[in-house]
Formats: structure tokens, sequence, C-alpha cells
């Protein structure tokens, strides 16, 4: 699975971009985002609050309850800010 | 039509590209965004706008389509840059064309209300204080909420 982060996400994270194996109980949105915090303390800051965390899966926004798979783009970063 | 860059862009010749030889089209309304130089009381000497390629495109293009299925417009175009930006430059621009000034002016109202809160950019912020990232507004979420169909 290919996990992008972007804006102070990136930054808290420290990378943008990982290519990971979610255990095999990871089959939503939360359920990844969940695990994605254990992985380092600034994995953990970048989603201390959801509140400001959106979540694309192929390129396109999902809710929390949206599955994930292995072959799956999912994009972490805040509120978008353009225009 | 949707276009993401690094390079400004020169509203007077797009406006022509867009309207040159189509004779139905009765009114054009362009929304030029530029880079402001305040940012409440801090000073921002320039901004980097990030982008996740690929979605960007995307997701202006599903916003174009849904203008497009609400007004009925001869044309549009949105430009959206990314990189860094001076205060003063050129960030965004929408342009819709219609056989009447109702629908273009409604449609690139709904555009760029829409573009805001939901094609993919963030904002960083080179301050006298220090870099921030642009937090997002809630208004934007209010003005966006307004084309929201009931």
């Amino acid at each position: 699975m290919k996990i992008l982060w972007f804006a102070w996400l990136r930054t808290r994270v420290g990378s943008a971009e990982e290519s990971l194996t979610p255990p095999p109980d990871v089959r939503d949105v939360r359920g990844l985002l969940a695990w994605l915090k254990t992985r380092s303390p600034g994995h953990a800051e970048a989603l201390k609050n959801l509140d400001v965390v959106r979540v694309a899966v192929n390129q396109t926004y999902v809710q929390a309850d949206h599955p994930v798979a292995a072959g799956d783009e999912v994009a972490i970063f805040p509120p978008v800010t353009g225009g | 039509m949707i276009r993401v860059q690094r390079e400004d862009f020169d509203v007077g010749a797009e406006l022509k590209a867009l309207t040159q030889g189509r004779h139905e089209i009765g009114g054009v309304v362009s929304f030029v965004g530029l880079v402001r130089d305040m940012a409440g009381d801090a000073k921002i000497g320039a901004m980097t706008l990030e982008h996740y390629p690929g979605m960007t495109e995307k997701q202006l293009g599903e916003i174009e389509a849904e203008a497009l299925r609400r007004w009925p417009l001869a044309g549009s175009l949105i430009i959206h840059r990314y990189g860094r930006l001076e205060p003063g430059e050129q960030i965004v621009l929408v342009i819709t064309a219609s056989a009447h000034r109702e629908a273009a002016f409604e449609a690139c109202h709904f555009l760029i209300d829409w573009l805001k809160t939901k094609a993919p950019f963030w904002k960083l912020e080179d301050t006298d204080k220090g870099a921030q990232w642009v937090a997002a507004e809630s208004r934007d979420d209010k003005a966006a909420a307004r084309w929201v169909k009931k």
C-alpha cells in the first residue's frame, strides 16, 4: 500500500511517501490511521487530531469507514487551502 | 479545460483564446486570485503552493464537469499555479463563458468556491514571523456550502 503525506502532515511524519504493508486486521481508513499512529512519534504527532486530517483513497475523498486494500494509494493531508 | 502549472498566465490571452470565433458567447466572467502580502498581522515574503499531482487534475475536472451540468456554459477554463509565489503574483484563474451573463457569473462563483474546499492544494507562507501552513477557513466551507443542492 502506498501512503502519501502532504503539507504539515508530511513534515511531522518526515516523509512524503511510504510503501507499507499493514497487518491483515487493518481493513478500513479508521483502522489504517490507528495503525499508522503507532509507527513513530512523528506519525503519532501528525495524526493526533483527526478533525484536521483528510483522506483520499486512489485520489477520491473518503470517510473513515471506507475500505483499504493492498494496492491502494492512500493520501493523508490537512484541509485544503488552494484558490 | 484544466491546467495546473508552475508558470504565470496571461488573462487577456486566455480570454481571447476561449472566446475567439465563438459568436454564440454573450458574456464572459473571469476570477483571478492573487497572493496577498499580509496574513493576520504577519507580513508575507512569499508562499509555496504544494499540491497532489494527479488528484488535483481529477478534482478540478470533476468540479468543472459539475459546473457544466448545472449551467449552460459555452466554455470554461481553470488554471491553478503551484510552487513559490510572491505577493502580487497570480495564483488562480477561473473563466466561464455563456450566451447570457447570469450563467457565467454564477458558474464562475461556484467554481472558485468549490475549488477552494476540494482541490488538493496547501499554502505554506514565508512570513516575518517564520514559515506557517495556512489553516483552512470555515468561511470557505460556508461559501462552498451555499452551492450544495438541497
